[in-house]
């Protein structure tokens, strides 16, 4: 017990301590969370009338932003897999990263599921025991299940690990790897649950086809490893941990795959709604070319295909995934056009035309994108939290001190550009802690 | 009712307890003043309604009365009657008759005491072509000549079709939703956590959302009112057509609102489980079609042509 108090005082001590690009960071972050406090407090006063949805529409910008994160979340399978059934070492020296993304990203799907109803402060009725769960019948209690679930599951891994890093001792395999082994269907689960939410309701025939969940889970194994690579490359930019190149490789391969199946799924559904031509094709006219004048979301969609296109080939081509700018590029690419494909391309024109095939264009109010953007802000203080005190942990710059109470911290600046990277031969004399 | 409240009592007494023993732990740190904190707490705590004891019911059907008495200035009553036995509800719709007048729409906000702004309707009735038949593609939602009905035109109102197998209630992570014996599909204002996931599975957009604060004048104000029913409803839950629950469940009962005032008598409602009824005859001798039959949500909503 008391070794659990001194490491998390001792990672309040670390998070306290940057260089001023982290701190800059930092606040940064803070200002646009309380932005988004701010926003909600306005939101919770006034109802969701502040929003731009409306019975038509009567799902927007949260739900579509919270769609979008449980792929993310889910994706940290995809560095799960290799690291810690296939041993493969490149991946499994950052899977960790990994699963803190996966919680980071739970967190905002939490936050983007409260910020939406109307009344947050009865959520305990959603406690089975103390509420009235209706499980097994709504998949809403399912997603609670399982994304609480996976939730437990990634911290429970990731501080284990880094807990017994600091103490400087090895994991015991026999403990996390069962539960490494259950975060595996866990995460599908997460995504596979969201999609049947969708998926199970005949008022909707823009969601009711069944191969939306392949659908979600192509396109969340290309935005998730995408948001991963980002934030990998800054992390080996800006951090002193380092994460080989053939590692960063390998997920850009998968993501190529992929970004093929989750292609070809969108052109199965287009074909056979623009082939067979019923009444259900209104959704994806709407989506695609604009209805009886209504075409708020063709812009975007048309930029999400192309994003995503060309993503794909930079790729499936080698050397444009080798270099590092084109690789940069196609991971925004990707992110951007799975940001919209998945989220208001998907959320949205289940609602348009609406059951009564009335059209009410729906684009977020201020409200909505402030709040939205404090929710993003406060996944990202999370995330980097976390990381402060994951990455000198893994570096081996954070661990118990000598004494066996307090610790010991090497690394003082956590974000600092890293000389050594871009030379041809690191030297790595340099790259000393910079206290 | 008796059935539907004594289920589970001893179950969840344990439960109770902790509420509240948290209720009042909570209230005593936090508020001051003592009376008005009570009742916020017993509000914030209280059960679900169908768990609800009858002495449970009793207090909160007596807070109900007071909180809206003070509210709207007037005596307001709050029922819980409940399913009258051998009843099953089914509303049959003339198409033949209709003229789109849409005095069905404004009698239920006034009856149901929906909110006047942000303007909410539990009916919308679509103009539709006679040449193209009951194609919602072609639905005009918001005409407004001088005179109805329309040449050429035809009008197709909508409202809640207290599905048998209602897709709305499945989905309801909170079971805030469910279907009554008598058939009639409610909503418990005090449960709904507002996720509006069964609007999302609603296929007739029969419900509906208070995205703000509902505006209600005091003077407009309809004070005889039914839990389950046409009781003013806070922001932020969902609400829908209950039949007029607050009618119907009467013993001597009235008739829903909208029926009662349509100047066609295009409107009929009754007990299916009755083999008297017009409603059963009218389903035997008419042509008869329900919406969205596909969809097999099983709708007691029926519409016909009588000429």
């Amino acid at each position: 017990m008391k070794n659990i108090w001194n490491f998390f005082a001792g990672t309040l001590v670390l998070v306290s301590k940057g260089s001023k690009a982290y701190y800059c960071w930092v606040f940064f972050l803070l200002i646009l969370m309380g932005i988004g406090a701010l926003a909600y407090a306005y939101q919770l006063n006034e109802g969701l009338i502040v929003t731009a949805m409306r019975d038509q529409v009567s799902w927007g910008f949260y739900i579509s932003n919270f769609t979008f994160m449980v792929g993310v979340a889910a994706a940290a399978v995809l560095l799960v897999i290799p690291a810690y059934v296939y041993e493969w070492g490149p991946i499994k020296e950052f899977a960790v990263l990994g699963e803190l993304l996966a919680v980071s990203a739970i967190v905002m799907c939490l936050l983007f599921v409260t910020v939406d109803i109307g009344h947050p402060e009865r959520f305990w009725h959603l406690i089975p025991k103390l509420g009235l769960l209706n499980f097994p019948q709504s998949l809403l209690a399912w997603d609670v299940v399982v994304l609480n679930t996976y939730l437990v599951l990634n911290l429970t891994i990731s501080i284990y690990i880094l807990y017994s890093l600091y103490y400087r001792r090895e994991p015991k395999h026999n403990f996390y790897t069962p539960l490494v082994l259950l975060s595996i269907p866990s995460a599908i689960s997460i995504h596979t649950v969201t999609a049947f939410l969708y998926n199970g309701l005949g008022a909707r025939p823009f969601w009711n086809s069944s191969i939306l969940v392949p659908r979600f889970l192509a396109s969340a194994f290309c935005s998730g490893p995408a948001f991963m690579l980002l934030i990998f490359l800054l992390v080996r930019k800006y951090t002193k941990f380092r994460i080989k190149d053939e590692a960063i490789q390998k997920v850009a391969e998968i993501m190529a795959y992929a970004m093929f199946i989750n292609l070809l799924l969108l052109g199965a559904e287009i074909f056979k709604e623009y082939y067979t031509d019923t009444v259900h094709l209104a959704s994806f006219q709407y989506l695609f070319q604009g209805l009886h004048g209504h075409s708020a979301l063709v812009p975007y969609i048309w930029t999400a295909m192309i994003f995503n296109i060309t993503a794909f080939f930079l790729f499936l081509v080698p050397a444009t995934r080798k270099n590092t700018i084109t690789l940069i590029i196609g991971c925004v690419l990707v992110f951007a056009g799975v940001y919209i494909e998945k989220g208001m391309g998907l959320v949205i024109p289940g609602f348009i035309p609406d059951t009564l095939h009335e059209i009410y264009e729906y684009s977020p109010s201020g409200t909505e994108l402030l709040l939205a953007m404090g929710i993003w802000a406060t996944g990202l203080f999370v995330y980097t939290m976390l990381l402060r005190v994951a990455i000198p942990i893994l570096n081996g710059d954070f661990h118990v001190a000598d004494d066996g109470v307090g610790s010991y911290i090497g690394d003082q600046l956590f974000i600092a550009q890293q000389k050594d990277e871009h030379l041809p031969e690191p030297a790595h004399s340099e790259a000393e802690p910079a206290a | 009712m008796s059935e539907i409240i004594k289920n589970d009592y001893a179950h969840h007494s344990s439960r109770r307890k902790f509420l509240k023993t948290l209720a009042a732990g909570v209230g005593l740190i936090a508020l001051p003043d003592k009376n008005a904190s009570a009742s916020l707490w017993e509000e914030f705590f209280q059960k679900h309604f169908r768990e609800l004891s009858k002495e449970e019911l009793k207090n909160v059907l007596t807070r109900l009365e007071t909180k809206y008495g003070k509210q709207f200035s007037k005596q307001v009553t709050v029922k819980a009657t409940p399913p009258i036995e051998g009843v099953r509800y089914g509303y049959a719709l003339d198409l033949s008759r209709c003229i789109g007048c849409r005095r069905c729409v404004y009698a239920c906000v006034k009856e149901n005491n929906q909110s006047r702004d942000p303007q909410i309707h539990w009916i919308r009735v679509m103009q539709l072509n006679k040449e193209k038949g009951v194609d919602l593609s072609q639905a005009e939602h918001y005409y407004n000549p001088d005179k109805v009905p329309e040449k050429g035109h035809f009008y197709m109102p909508v409202q809640c079709q207290q599905c048998e197998n209602p897709p709305c209630t499945k989905v309801c992570p909170v079971q805030a939703t469910w279907k009554e014996k008598d058939g009639i599909v409610v909503v418990d204002y005090n449960w709904c956590i507002g996720c509006r996931y069964c609007m999302a599975a609603c296929p007739y957009g029969a419900r509906h959302f208070n995205w703000g604060k509902p505006g209600l004048p005091a003077a407009e104000m309809n004070p005889a009112t039914h839990y389950l029913g046409n009781r003013p409803r806070p922001k932020g839950v969902v609400e829908k057509c209950t039949f007029c629950v607050q009618r119907t469940r009467e013993q001597p009962g009235r008739y829903p609102a909208c029926e009662e005032i349509c100047p066609v008598g295009a409107r009929k409602f009754g007990n299916l489980l009755d083999p008297e009824s017009e409603i059963r005859y009218l389903i035997e001798n008419k042509r008869v079609f329900i919406l969205k039959e596909e969809l097999n949500t099983q709708p007691k909503f029926f519409y016909f042509y009588a000429t």
